[in-house]
C-alpha cells in the first residue's frame, strides 16, 4: 500500500486562518466526490471556522483522563478503522497525554498517512523545533510543543497562510481570533506588529528554504563513494581560482572539499598574508569547505601526508609561477605529487586566469 | 692563462649578472608587499550592470588598483550568521567568475570576496570593517530593484564608509546593460 499524501497549512501566528483554509480545501475535495473525514479539529471557538467544517463527517474524539483531568483526544484507532481518503488533523504540534498511541500529534498523522489515507494538517511557524529559540527571542514567548523540522520535509506540499500583521491585528480587535476579554492582552504581548512582522518574514523563509531543499533534493547528484578533493591554496588572491574551481568539482562530485596551505616554518601570518589567510578562511566558510594550515618545509610531503590522512581522491593544484634558474632542472610539482601521493589520486591542475587561454591540464 | 682570465672574467661577470637579478626580484617582490589601491564593487543577486563593471575597472587601470568585486549574502535568521550557503556561494561563483573574466582581459588584478549578513547593508558593513579600500562603485540601478542596495543603504554608505563611493546611474540600455552570469 502507497503511503497518503500529506499536506502542511503553515501559518506565522493563530488567527491567519490555518484551519479555515483547510477546512475550505476538505470541502472542495468532498464536493469532488472524495471520501472526507475529520479526525480532529480544532475551532477555536470561531463560529466562521466551525461552519467552514458543515456537512464534513466527523470521527467522535475519545475522552482521556489524565491526573484526574478528562479531555479529549483525537481517536487514532477509530480514524484508522474508518479508513477515509482523506482525513483532517489539526494542529499536528499537540502533544498527547500519556497513554495513548503516541506521545505527539504528528507521530499520530505518521500511523494515518502510512495506512495510505491522505492528511491535511496545521501548525504555526514557532512550533518547528530549530525555530523555537529565534522565536522565544524575536517575541518573547516559548511554545512548549515543539516538533522536529524533519516533520515539514515529510510533507509533499506546504502551504503557507500568509497575512499582513495589520490585517491580523484587525481580525484579533473584531474578536475573530480570541474572545473579548482575552484581546488587549493578546495585543500587549504576542500580537505586536514587530512580532507578527518578524514571524512573517520567518514563515516565508522557512517555505521558500523547503521548497529549495525539495528541489535539490530531486535534483542532488548521488554522492560518490570516497571521493575526496584536496586543493592546494597560497593566501593570494589568485588562490581563489583554484577554490572555486574545485569547489564546483565538488558540487558536481557531492563530494567534500579540503583546503590546504603548507606553511614555511617559521613564516609570519601577519599583514597581507594575513589578510589573504583570513579571506581564505572566510571563503572556506561560505563554501562548507575546510581550510587546513600545516607548517613543514616540503610542500610535497605535507600535500601527501594530508591527501593520506584524508582519504584524498582529487589533488588540485594551481599553475607553477614559471621556473627560473637552477629550479629548471628540478622535477615539476605535479610530478612530485604524483609520486609522492597514493595510488589512485589524481593530480589536476587549474591555470592562471591570465593564462586561461591554454586551458587547464 | 689567458683562458683562466677568460673564465674568470666570465665567472665575474655570470656573478654580478645574478647578483643584480637577484636585487631587481628582491626590489620587486618589496614593491609587491606595499599596500595597493584597492576598488570596492559590490553587488548583490545574479546580475550586475555592465556599466559600473567597466567603470570599476578603468578606475582600477588608471589608479593602478586592485578590484574587490564582493557578492553579498544575505543569511536568514534562524541560520548562525558564518554558516555555509552553498546555493548563494554557487551564485556568487559564476558572477565572480564573470567579472574575473572580463578584469583579466583588462589586466586588471582582482581579489574577490563573498560576505555573509543578516541584510545587504550588514554584509557590507561587515566587509568594510575588515577590508581598507579606497574606492566604493555602485550601481545606482539597484536602488529601484526589489531587491539589493537601496537608496537608504546608499545613502548609510555614503555617511560611514571609509572611502569614496562612486554611484553610478543607470545606463538607458536597461537590461542590455546587465552583465549576467556564465558559468565558470
Amino acid at each position: 500500500m502507497s503511503p497518503g499524501r500529506y499536506k502542511i497549512f503553515l501559518g506565522m501566528a493563530a488567527g491567519v486562518g490555518k484551519t479555515y483554509r483547510m477546512l475550505q480545501e476538505a470541502q472542495a475535495e468532498l464536493g469532488a466526490g472524495r471520501d472526507v473525514v475529520i479526525g480532529y479539529l480544532e475551532p477555536h471557538k470561531r463560529q466562521e471556522t466551525s461552519d467552514q467544517a458543515f456537512g464534513l463527517e466527523v470521527v467522535p474524539r475519545r475522552p482521556v483522563t489524565y491526573r484526574e483531568v478528562t479531555v479529549e483526544e483525537m481517536d487514532l484507532p477509530a480514524l484508522l478503522a474508518r479508513a477515509p481518503e482523506l482525513a483532517l488533523v489539526d494542529e499536528l504540534a499537540h502533544s498527547n497525554p500519556p497513554g495513548l498511541e503516541h506521545r505527539k500529534r504528528y507521530e499520530d498523522i505518521a500511523d494515518v498517512l502510512a495506512a495510505g489515507t491522505d492528511v491535511f494538517s496545521t501548525v504555526n511557524v514557532q512550533h518547528l523545533e530549530s525555530l523555537n529559540d529565534q522565536v522565544a527571542a524575536l517575541t518573547g514567548v516559548r511554545v512548549r510543543e515543539t516538533v522536529p523540522d524533519s516533520v515539514l520535509g515529510t510533507a509533499d506540499e506546504v502551504v503557507l497562510i500568509d497575512l499582513t500583521p495589520e490585517a491580523l491585528v484587525e481580525r484579533l480587535r473584531a474578536g475573530k481570533i480570541y474572545p473579548g476579554e482575552s484581546i488587549d492582552a493578546a495585543l500587549n504581548n504576542f500580537f505586536r506588529i514587530e512580532n507578527l512582522a518578524a514571524l512573517r518574514e520567518v514563515s516565508l523563509r522557512q517555505v521558500a528554504e523547503s521548497v529549495e531543499a525539495k528541489r535539490l533534493t530531486l535534483a542532488v547528484t548521488p554522492k560518490a563513494v570516497g571521493e575526496r578533493i584536496l586543493a592546494l591554496v597560497r593566501p593570494q588572491p589568485s588562490s581563489q581560482r583554484l577554490v572555486r574551481r574545485a569547489w564546483r568539482s565538488a558540487q558536481r562530485l557531492g563530494t567534500d572539499l579540503d583546503l590546504l596551505w603548507v606553511k614555511r616554518p617559521g613564516e609570519s601570518i601577519e599583514g597581507e598574508v594575513e589578510r589573504q589567510v583570513t579571506a581564505l578562511r572566510q571563503l572556506a566558510s561560505v563554501l562548507g569547505a575546510k581550510l587546513l594550515i600545516e607548517e613543514h618545509d616540503d610542500l610535497v610531503a605535507a600535500a601527501a601526508r594530508v591527501a593520506r590522512e584524508r582519504g584524498t581522491t582529487y589533488l588540485m593544484v594551481g599553475e607553477s609561477e614559471p621556473r627560473r634558474g637552477l629550479a629548471r632542472l628540478r622535477e615539476p610539482l605535479p610530478q612530485r605529487l604524483m609520486r609522492a601521493t597514493p595510488p589512485g589520486v589524481d593530480v589536476r591542475i587549474v591555470a592562471h586566469r591570465s593564462t586561461a587561454g591554454r586551458g587547464e591540464a | 692563462m689567458i683562458e683562466h682570465v677568460l673564465v674568470g672574467v666570465a665567472l665575474a661577470l655570470g656573478l654580478g649578472g645574478g647578483f643584480l637579478l637577484a636585487r631587481r626580484e628582491h626590489a620587486r617582490r618589496i614593491r609587491g608587499a606595499e599596500p595597493v589601491h584597492r576598488i570596492l564593487l559590490p553587488f548583490t543577486g545574479t546580475e550586475i550592470s555592465r556599466r559600473a563593471v567597466d567603470a570599476a575597472l578603468r578606475l582600477a587601470r588608471a589608479e593602478d588598483a586592485e578590484l574587490m568585486p564582493a557578492y553579498l549574502a544575505q543569511v536568514p535568521m534562524r541560520l548562525p550568521l558564518e554558516c555555509s550557503i552553498p546555493n548563494e556561494a554557487g551564485r556568487a561563483m559564476a558572477m565572480l567568475e564573470t567579472i574575473e573574466q572580463r578584469a583579466a582581459s583588462q589586466g586588471v588584478p582582482v581579489d574577490a570576496r563573498i560576505e555573509r549578513g543578516r541584510s545587504y547593508r550588514h554584509a557590507l558593513e561587515r566587509l568594510l570593517d575588515t577590508e581598507t579600500v579606497d574606492r566604493v562603485v555602485v550601481p545606482a540601478g539597484s536602488v529601484n530593484g526589489s531587491e539589493g542596495l537601496g537608496g537608504e543603504d546608499l545613502i548609510w554608505l555614503l555617511e560611514k564608509a571609509p572611502a569614496e563611493v562612486l554611484i553610478l546611474r543607470p545606463a538607458p540600455g536597461g537590461v542590455q546593460t546587465q552583465l549576467a552570469a556564465i558559468s565558470a
